[in-house]
């Protein structure tokens, strides 16, 4: 199980990796829903079914099929052939990845010496006490966003309506 | 602007779609269940109607000798110019005079039209209802005049296919 | 986990993955027969006893032809798709019960390879993974016909998928479970504890989107042979175009299979009891599942070749104007109904 858990960590991150490295946009959007299929491996690995599948099915499935079909409307090759970054953006970049990661650290130290959880996240993310969370305790930012991706719907409507007179 | 015309308003039912969809595949499984009209072909042959175009024969008279007296009329006729006919004396003198010495119909080039047969003075060319005749080579596609005359003797008595030695797959 | 257990899951797998390849041929030879039966012709009956070595005779000519590789393609993309669809459409079947219980060597061995508790969700999952196979074989062919059939697929998948979902809604509702094997439990007894029944409407929907997901006729427009020669599979040939049709099928099969547990109550026979029945019932309860799934593949068929192609705005119509208000209306109303009952 330890072997199997540092195995997908490190097929997270490489993946992760990868998708920031690549030039290539369509590699790129392969390479992030492996690394989805990664964490989804790691919600498995915590028994967490339900969280794990609606990783594969929202992220995987619907998200990144929407962008690769974006990117392959917009026809980005060319992104490859575009000038490298220049010093001073690589230094500015490095930096600000530095102080973000090192933030991070902090925090999760700050918060306490156990990363472990305490609580059984098969519990946690199984899909009765999904929807009892969603439903009681986070009522009022489950229909915010619900708002949100109304008004992008809305939006979009209207942009896609106004060529056509 | 065109204009569009409404012959037909759908009702109700009609809108539903799932009837419709349903009659469409009881008719299909109508057919599914229908006799078949494929002819297993080797095996099976599809025996051709009166007056079919195919292989061409070359016609013997009561004797037994060739009716062709090699006028190239039917060469004329030809739009496909496939005939291709090299008269001589007839070595018989019953008043016949003439005689084809060679006689090859090129099948590669032949457009079956029948144009010869209609040409024909002598009634001597005709158009049987072979049409399983396909080679190999080209040279073995240009039909001489012996192959002609066999053409005749396997057609003269009756349909080529309802013979049913025919029927068996030859080499 | 003991020798014995491992053994038993290894059996399973292999059992499923066999039936499932055996079946994606006998597919192929009963496509091929049953559309010639209903044109009126016979169709292939050269090869073997009635024809039925043709799939196989197919199969070798697939791997005697030469893999072609068109310059200009995205090659790792390019291999790596047909697997990409080939492999999701083979491992959805894991979590479909084929029978019920059998006791084996003392053991209690349910007839399904894995028992998940979010059976209905992996499914899904898997179906929208699919995707990718088509989308990226579009891209990467580098030609214009299988990217437009890799674009309409996406569009076309995602669509119906999110009805596909919204009428399983309704089923998991009823049943308050993900679980195969709870639905199926709670469809036992009756004839009309079948969840057609109880919820036709559902049913209904589900039948078209699976069409739709499974690119079928009448929604085959991500290959209409007409308009985009082969779409996504064009460039391809011998051994991978072999694989993006056994992914096509083998989708068929689960899409069937899933059709017959959802609905049909699995490997349920009405009015039976098949888990007292010993050795006898689980025999029984595995013929019902092939027989009802066996039909749903001959529905797969005879729709086919009886329907004509949707235009691409039609089928988005469709989708999104009619099935999917149907769906959450069929949502609403059940949801209503539990509320008021219990
Ligand atoms: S059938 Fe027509 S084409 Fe053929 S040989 Fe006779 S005239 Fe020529
Ligand atoms: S076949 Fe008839 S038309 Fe032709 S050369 Fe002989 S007699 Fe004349």
């Amino acid at each position: 199980m330890t072997f199997l858990f540092y195995f997908v960590a490190c097929l997270t991150i490489i993946s992760a990796l990868f998708v920031v490295l690549n030039r290539n946009p369509v590699y790129s959007a392969v390479m992030l829903v492996l690394c989805f299929f990664s964490i989804a491996t790691l919600y498995l690995l915590l028994e967490a079914y339900f969280v794990a599948v609606l990783e594969i099915i929202i992220y995987a499935g619907a998200i990144m099929v929407l962008f690769l079909f974006v990117i392959m409307l917009l026809d980005l090759g060319r992104e490859a052939a575009l000038p490298k970054l220049k010093k001073l953006d690589k230094a500015l970049s490095l930096f600000l990845v530095v102080i973000i990661f090192l933030g991070i650290l902090t925090l999760t130290m700050w918060a306490g010496g156990d990363l472990h959880q305490t609580l059984n996240p098969s519990s946690v993310g199984d899909i009765k006490a999904v929807g009892k969370a969603l439903f009681t305790d986070f009522l009022l930012p489950f229909e915010v966003a619900s708002l949100l991706l109304l008004v992008a719907l809305i939006g979009t409507v209207y942009l896609a309506k106004r060529r056509v007179k | 602007m065109a204009t569009i015309i409404k012959s037909y308003e759908p009702t109700f039912w009609d809108k539903l779609y799932i009837p419709a969809l349903v009659q469409g595949l009881l008719v299909t499984f109508k057919h599914l269940l229908r006799k078949k009209v494929t002819i297993q072909y080797p095996e099976e042959k599809l025996i051709p109607p009166e007056g079919y175009r195919g292989l061409h024969r070359l016609n013997k008279d009561a004797n037994g000798r060739i009716k062709c007296v090699a006028c190239d009329m039917c060469s004329a006729a030809c739009p496909a110019d496939c005939i291709d006919i090299i008269p001589g004396s007839s070595p018989w003198d019953d008043g016949k005079e003439r005689y084809p010495v060679s006689f090859e119909i090129d099948l590669l080039k032949c457009i079956f039209c029948g144009f010869c047969e209609m040409a024909c003075p002598e009634e001597a060319i005709e158009l049987t209802e072979i049409y399983d005749f396909s080679d190999y080579t080209r040279e073995k596609l240009i039909i001489d005049k012996d192959g002609l005359l066999d053409v005749y003797d396997k057609t003269k008595d009756k349909n080529y296919y309802s013979n049913s030695q025919n029927l068996t797959i030859k080499e | 986990m003991d020798f014995l257990a491992l053994l038993i899951i290894c059996v399973k797998v292999l059992l499923v993955f066999a039936a499932t390849m055996l079946t994606v041929l006998l597919m192929i030879y009963a496509e091929r027969r049953i559309s010639a039966f209903i044109q009126g012709r016979l169709g292939p009956n050269r090869v073997g006893p009635h024809g039925l070595l043709q799939p196989i005779a197919d199969g070798i000519k697939f791997l005697m032809k030469e893999d072609i590789i068109p310059a200009g393609v995205d090659k790792p993309i390019y291999l790596l798709a047909p697997a990409m669809l080939l492999i999701p459409a083979l491992m959805t079947f894991a979590v479909i019960p084929f029978g019920s219980d059998i006791t084996l060597f003392g053991r209690n061995i349910p007839l399904q390879v894995a028992d998940v508790n979010v059976g209905i969700l992996y499914i899904l999952a898997l179906t929208s993974i699919g995707v990718y196979g088509l989308v990226l074989a579009g891209w990467a062919s580098n030609s214009k016909y299988p990217l437009i059939g890799g674009l309409r697929s996406s569009a076309q998948l995602i669509s119906y998928e999110l009805t596909m979902g919204l009428a399983i809604v309704s089923i998991v509702l009823l049943s308050g479970s993900l679980r195969l094997n709870d639905i199926i439990s709670q469809q036992q007894g009756h004839f009309l504890s079948w969840n057609v029944f109880k919820q036709p409407l559902a049913f209904l929907i589900f039948l078209i989107a699976v069409y739709a997901e499974t690119n079928r006729l009448p929604f085959d427009l991500t290959e209409a042979e007409q308009e985009l020669v082969g779409g996504y599979h064009t460039e391809y040939s011998s051994m991978k175009f072999a694989m993006f049709y056994m992914a096509e099928y083998a989708n068929m099969i689960t899409a069937a299979a899933l059709t017959v547990t959802l609905f049909f109550g699995g490997w349920d026979l009405p009015f039976l009891n098949e888990t007292s029945m010993g050795m006898l019932g689980v025999v029984l309860s595995v013929a019902a599942f092939i027989l009802k799934t066996a039909f749903f593949l001959f529905l797969f068929i005879w729709v086919r070749w009886t329907f004509p192609r949707f235009r691409y705005d039609q089928l988005m119509n469709l989708g999104w104007k009619v099935m999917l208000p149907l769906a959450l209306f069929n949502i609403f109303i059940t949801a209503g109904y539990l509320a008021l009952t219990i």
